[in-house]
């Protein structure tokens, strides 16, 4: 073995030493500052985990891009939804006058709101863009109240992590965390263009959320959990659409 | 890992045919591939053949094209491709839907990016640290003309076969490729893909308002990956040309298999 190759063999072990020493210390960093989803098992989660953990830095206080009311879509695109199960059909037929959020976990005053109520409080707009995964997209004016406003009407606890959200149509729900939860452009959606939500975009209720894709957008929205760890819903990788194949974290 | 501490030898980096190689002055050149090279290049083969294949999986799911800001199936398409569709709302003509292959392809391609952005990282700071560019891709100024462009072009054109020594080198032509594909290619792929995505854009906004809205953005995606996929098949067909064993040789051990001299 000449002197060369030992150095050699001696910087490499070195190296590799440290390369596993600070993929650990980044690991267990990355988990204290929450930039681990839930979904980051699997082969997968290499890609999953770097893609949250960065922009999850990048993002915390950026702004969706909002566009002028002449760049909004002359037609919002209304995608195929299964047909409607029968508690939205009874609802729909009574206008949506009994429709109810409910919102509980761990906040102090659990609560169920009409959408009378959430109608009741300063409501919001922002003209931005919905974009599929499938790579579509529309502008649009979305009007409602932001989810922040919500939260602290029923008064989360410090110790939240995530929100979970629920559609009426069963096996569709997804969960965002706080820095998402509480971001200003997150909104409980009930109007868009100036009316109501029809029905075919998310109406009477969506959860809007523009810097994320389409999907994480849940339609029909009735209740909401606020917990500190996903592992109790569904599967446990945080949503039902890691659970069909999908990223829990859509922000790419 | 400096590709200039491996075996050496001197030939002529002007082109591959002997009635150029007169005209440019002779330099020397390192030839033999460095392991870092070796190992990034080989990465970044897996990880673009993956990007490929997910990223023709997902286009499947939108097999239409848009110019601006907005596009969907309301809007009218810049072109279309001539394929199904594995979504019922995209109108293609057929008859039936392919199956949704949406999700593996989408997390496939999304960690083959992070892994071909990290090598091609470690490459570039490592090719700028070690002289890689400047001596083996960047072309001599005196092969920088019309006419030494012109002979590497006409001795393709007449299938002239490279002396040996020679073809060991990249002629003006592989190196401005090389460098075309390195320097604006890839950087424009990551680009037009990092802008179509919401959160990215919602922190850079200018990465996709430069480009002319989302749908401009996915229409240049579309365009320079085949741009690369081109640069691939061209790439394969001239090592096929040159010699498909000795060249893998090359590229796997770093081995060229012609007269060396040790340093």
């Amino acid at each position: 073995m000449t002197v060369l190759s030992r150095r050699k063999l001696i910087t490499t072990g070195l190296a590799t030493a440290a390369g596993i020493s600070g993929l650990g210390v980044a690991a267990s960093l990355a988990e204290r500052y929450g930039l681990v989803p839930p979904d980051h098992g699997g082969i997968y989660g290499l890609g999953e985990t770097l893609t949250y953990a960065s922009q999850r830095l990048l993002t915390r206080h950026s702004f969706a891009r909002e566009f002028s009311p002449s760049q909004i879509s002359k037609r919002p695109l209304e995608n195929e939804i299964a047909p409607f199960g029968e508690p939205f059909k009874r609802l729909q037929a009574g206008g949506f006058a009994d429709w109810r959020l409910t919102v509980d976990g761990m906040v102090d005053r659990p609560a169920s709101f009409s959408l009378a109520q959430l109608k009741s409080y300063p409501s919001r707009s922002q003209i931005t863009e919905l974009s599929c995964e499938e790579g579509w997209t529309y502008i649009a004016e979305w009007i409602g109240v932001p989810l922040s406003q919500v939260l602290d009407l029923v008064g989360t606890q410090p110790h939240a992590r995530y929100v979970v959200y629920f559609s009426i149509e069963p096996d569709w729900w997804e969960s965002i965390d706080m820095a998402d939860a509480m971001h200003p452009q997150t909104f409980l959606t009930y109007g868009m263009n100036g009316n109501d939500l029809p029905p075919g975009n998310g109406g009477p209720l969506r959860l809007r959320l523009p810097r994320q894709l389409g999907y994480k957008s849940v339609k029909f929205i009735t209740h909401l959990t606020v917990t500190d760890n996903l592992k109790k819903f569904g599967k446990g990788l945080g949503s039902a659409s890691p659970e069909g194949g999908y990223a829990w974290y859509a922000g790419i | 890992m400096s590709a200039s501490r491996g075996t050496i030898f001197r030939v002529s980096d002007s082109a591959c045919i002997p009635s150029a190689a007169s005209a440019v002055p002779t330099t020397t050149v390192t030839s033999q591939h460095s392991a870092l090279v070796r190992v990034t290049h080989w990465i970044t083969t897996l990880c673009f053949l993956a990007l490929v294949v997910s990223g023709a999986e997902i286009v499947i799911s939108h097999p239409r094209f848009y110019w601006g800001e907005t596009g969907n199936v309301l809007t009218t398409p810049l072109f279309k491709l001539p394929i199904p569709s594995s979504r019922a709302l995209v109108p293609t003509g057929y008859g039936y839907v392919l199956p949704d292959q949406n999700g593996w392809s989408r997390a496939l391609h999304f960690q083959s990016a992070w892994v071909v952005v990290l090598t091609g990282l470690l490459y570039v700071i490592s090719g700028l640290f070690t002289g890689h560019f400047r001596k083996d891709l960047l072309p001599a100024k005196a092969t920088l003309s019309w006419r030494s462009s012109w002979a590497v072009i006409a001795g393709h054109l007449r299938f002239k076969r490279p002396s040996e020594a020679q073809a060991w080198s990249y002629n003006v032509l592989q190196r401005l490729a090389y460098l075309f594909v390195i320097f604006i290619l890839f950087p424009l792929v990551i680009w037009t893909g990092l802008a179509m995505s919401p959160a990215f854009v919602s922190a850079f906004p200018a990465t996709v308002i430069l480009l002319g809205g989302r749908q401009s953005a996915r229409t240049l995606h579309f365009f320079v990956s085949l741009a690369l996929l081109l640069f691939l098949l061209v790439h394969v067909a001239m090592v096929c040309l040159a010699g498909f064993r000795s060249r893998m040789r090359a590229m796997i051990t770093g081995q060229t298999g012609v007269r060396t001299e040790r340093t």
